[in-house]
Parts: structure tokens; C-alpha cells; sequence
């Protein structure tokens, strides 16, 4: 196989450099109001919809579970947002906990894949609901600024 | 090229991923040969390992392995690295060449059909029997030469597929339509893969469990050959329909089963296929480290 080694060595240089690129430019979009904002385009439809798990027992501990699977990793463990490059914002913020649990599930259905958080439309509905419920019942945490607050702290910043 | 080395990278990251790594549980689709239109997530690495048994009319029976390197460059663009072998049945085992693809998610948001874009490079050789696509006159003919000769046969492809997949109450609808160019004069070839795809359950349990229904996800794909450029069509084609079946272990790794059925006299009459896989947390961020930059 002549020619197979430098095509090799140029793939796998490649493939470093997608490595390389792709998390600076996930770092780049990656705003935590950015993310936020989302929440608020969802449709008038999606937002009015009933999460039909909102009587069921087992949902927040089924949720917690799909939890660590799938966004702990981005989010953080307690769901106070993660650290790092691949860094989720929080969702005990005020503007997540405060949304309606239909435009929950329409942004983890749909994602925000140009700021880098994937479509999760695999998981099927009962389990996206399932999750909606477990983020639900987090709370706000304490010491978590209120939208408001968050936008005056940003314009005092130098 | 001899293949010694070819398990030792398959032996090193497999150690690597079982020992080394935080595993992520995975939610993968049964599918060997069709794509559905989700991406690796972002900065994340899969490491899947591939078998193939094909029976070979007038020939040698065949078991031929791949494994891949699935990286989320970002949550629009997945890159993969494909390393390929194959050893026939009281004749050899030869390493068969290498892939590098890309696939990248064009709109933003979930619609009733998504669609992805997918660029593939191949470096292959005459030997290669991995299955992963059939296009254009591809038939089990094709594959009656001896190692020896075949591997002196030296393909450079492109490869470009249009990866259509829809999801509703769980199921996964996908359809790929797939044309190939050999580098040097050749016709464009064309080939189809659908698949279709449920988990047994679709509401999460409370308890961590193996056996659970939503881990365990059924499917049915069929693939196939379209001619080419010159001859467009079914005449002279191969066509395969393969049920499968993943089981996402909540321990992090994947397995798959898919027994495929050739369904005229071109294919091979049977190709039973089996992989495992594991996710890897943070690969990106481990790569990043290495080159001197901040995780």
C-alpha cells in the first residue's frame, strides 16, 4: 500500500487539529445568557404543553439517573453548571427554573448545537420528560442571581 | 502492510478505554451500516470495534473487523478514523487500509426529517471486505480473489452521503443515499442504506439495571447497490436486509448483533456482524492538555 503512511500521517494531523479547533470554537459561542435566551424561543405550542410524568412517582429518580448519564458531564454533578472548556450553564438558574416545563423539553429535544449542546431528541419523550421533572424539582440554588441581577452584573463589568 | 500493529492500536484502546477513562452511558441505534442524523457529543470519544462473518459461494469464508474513533469535534461536526483487516478462511490476514469521515449537521434545530451531510476519504485495498457500504455493481463475485491479489488492487474513494433521519415516538426512521468516486477513472457508484429502529421501553427506570427494556434497542436495516453513472438501477446489484439489536449497558459500553440476509443471487448469502463500543468523557479536553492548552 504505497502512499497509504503520509495519507495516514495527514488524517491523523487532521483529525488533531478538528480536536484542537473544535473546542475553540465551542468556547467562543458558549454564553451562558446566549444559552438562556433559547429558552425563550420556544413556540407558544411547545411552551403550553403538560408534562404528562407530572403525577408519576418514579420520574424524578428516573430523571436524576438519564441526568448523570447524559448532562452531568456539561452541567456538573448537582446541576450547578459545569467547569472547564465543555462548560454547560447552570440549570438551577432563575431562568430555568422559572420556565415552563414545555420549552424544557423543546430545548433538550432541540438542542443549541451552535453553542454547542446536542439534540437529545434520541432519548425518547417519556425519558426527555422524565428529565424536565428531575431539573424541575432542583430549585433555584442559593446565591444564584435573578435574571435581573444577572444582567446588572454583567454591564457593571469593566 | 502487516498487521500486527493494527491489533495493537485495537489492544491499546480498548486497555485504555476499560482502565483509563470515565465511560459515559451511550444511547446508540442498532445500525451497522445506516447512520441516523445524531453526532458524537461534543468532545467526547467513542472507540467501537466491528466484526463481519461473510460466507463466500466458490470461495473462502471470510471474518472481516474494523475499528473506529468517533470524535465530537462540536455539536455540528463528527469526525471518525476508521482502521480495517480481514481474514479469510485458510488463507490470510491482511490489514485492508484506512477511512477518515466527516459528518456535519447543517440546521440548527430537530425537524420531521433531518438531514446530514457526510464526506468520507478511503485508502483501501482490493481486500477489503469490511460491508460497510454496498454501491453501485458491488456483488460476492467480487470478492472470490486471493488475498495475495487482491490486496495489490489499490482504491483511493471519496465517498458523499445524504444521511435523512427522522425520530417520533420512538422510532428512528433513516435513510442514506450514498455515491462513490474512485479517485482514479471511474465512474460515480451509487447505494441506498434505511434502517428503523425502537428500544423495547421508552420510559426510564428509577433503578440502575442491565436488562431493563430502554436499554435494549431493536431495529431492521436493508442496503443496497444502485449501478452506477453508466448503468443507473437494480440489474447486476447486491441487496442485504439485516435485523439488529444494541444493548446500551449502563456501565458504559455498547453491544451489537445484526445477522444480514442477501436477498438475490449477487450477495453473499449471509454476513452475521457483532461490535462493541465504549464512549469516553473528555477526550477532547485530555487532547487539549497534551498540546499545552487549558481544559
Amino acid at each position: 500500500m504505497k502512499g497509504a503512511v503520509p495519507a495516514l500521517l495527514i488524517c491523523a494531523l487532521l483529525l488533531v487539529a478538528s480536536v484542537v479547533a473544535g473546542g475553540q470554537n465551542d468556547k467562543k459561542s458558549a454564553k451562558v445568557e446566549d444559552v438562556y435566551a433559547e429558552l425563550g424561543k420556544a413556540p407558544e405550542k411547545a411552551r403550553g404543553r403538560v408534562n404528562p410524568l407530572e403525577k408519576d412517582a418514579e420520574a424524578v429518580a428516573a430523571g436524576r439517573l438519564l441526568f448523570a448519564d447524559h448532562c452531568a458531564e456539561c452541567h456538573g454533578e448537582n446541576a450547578e453548571g459545569g467547569s472547564g472548556r465543555k462548560k454547560g450553564p447552570s440549570l438551577r438558574a432563575a431562568e430555568v427554573q422559572n420556565a415552563a416545563p414545555g420549552a424544557i423539553f423543546w430545548l433538550l429535544t432541540n438542542g443549541v448545537v451552535r453553542k454547542g449542546m446536542p439534540v437529545w431528541s434520541r432519548l425518547p419523550e417519556p425519558q426527555r420528560w422524565a428529565l424536565v421533572r428531575f431539573i424541575k424539582s432542583l430549585g433555584v440554588a442559593e446565591g444564584e442571581p435573578v435574571p435581573a441581577s444577572r444582567a446588572a452584573a454583567k454591564a457593571d463589568k469593566p | 502492510m502487516r498487521c500486527a500493529w493494527y491489533f495493537f492500536v485495537v489492544f491499546a484502546a480498548v486497555c485504555w478505554s476499560s482502565l483509563f477513562v470515565r465511560p459515559v452511558a451511550a444511547q446508540e441505534n442498532p445500525y451497522f451500516v445506516t447512520y441516523d442524523h445524531y453526532l458524537e457529543e461534543p468532545g467526547n470519544l467513542e472507540v467501537e470495534y466491528f466484526s463481519t462473518y461473510g460466507t463466500q459461494r466458490g470461495g473462502n469464508n471470510f471474518h472481516s473487523f474494523w475499528t473506529e474513533f468517533e470524535y465530537g469535534a462540536t455539536a455540528w461536526w463528527t469526525t471518525e478514523f476508521y482502521l480495517d483487516a480481514q481474514t479469510t478462511f485458510h488463507d490470510s490476514t491482511v490489514f485492508t487500509g484506512f477511512k477518515w469521515e466527516n459528518r456535519v449537521r447543517p440546521l440548527k434545530r430537530e425537524h420531521w426529517i433531518n438531514p446530514v451531510l457526510y464526506v468520507e476519504y478511503e485508502n483501501t485495498n482490493g481486500a477489503d471486505k469490511t460491508l460497510k457500504e454496498v454501491v453501485g455493481h458491488d456483488g460476492e463475485s467480487d470478492y472470490l480473489a486471493t488475498n495475495a491479489e487482491a490486496r495489490r488492487e489499490i482504491a483511493r474513494e471519496m465517498e458523499l452521503k445524504l444521511l435523512l433521519s427522522s425520530t417520533a415516538k420512538g422510532w428512528n426512521f433513516s435513510e442514506n443515499i450514498i455515491t462513490e468516486k474512485n479517485l482514479s477513472n471511474e465512474p460515480w457508484e451509487f447505494g441506498y442504506a434505511l434502517g428503523v429502529s425502537r428500544p423495547l421501553g421508552l420510559k426510564a427506570a428509577a433503578k440502575r439495571c442491565n436488562l431493563c427494556r430502554q436499554n435494549i434497542v431493536a431495529g431492521l436495516e436493508m442496503y443496497g447497490g444502485l449501478g452506477d453513472r453508466h448503468s443507473f438501477g437494480l440489474k447486476d446489484t447486491s441487496h442485504y436486509l439485516a435485523p439488529a439489536v444494541a444493548w446500551n449497558l449502563p456501565s458504559g459500553w455498547t453491544l451489537r448483533l445484526s445477522s444480514g440476509f442477501g436477498l438475490n443471487g449477487n450477495s453473499h448469502k449471509l454476513l452475521m456482524r457483532w461490535g462493541v463500543s465504549r464512549e469516553i468523557e473528555g477526550f477532547g479536553d485530555m487532547v487539549r492538555r497534551m498540546f499545552g492548552g487549558k481544559p
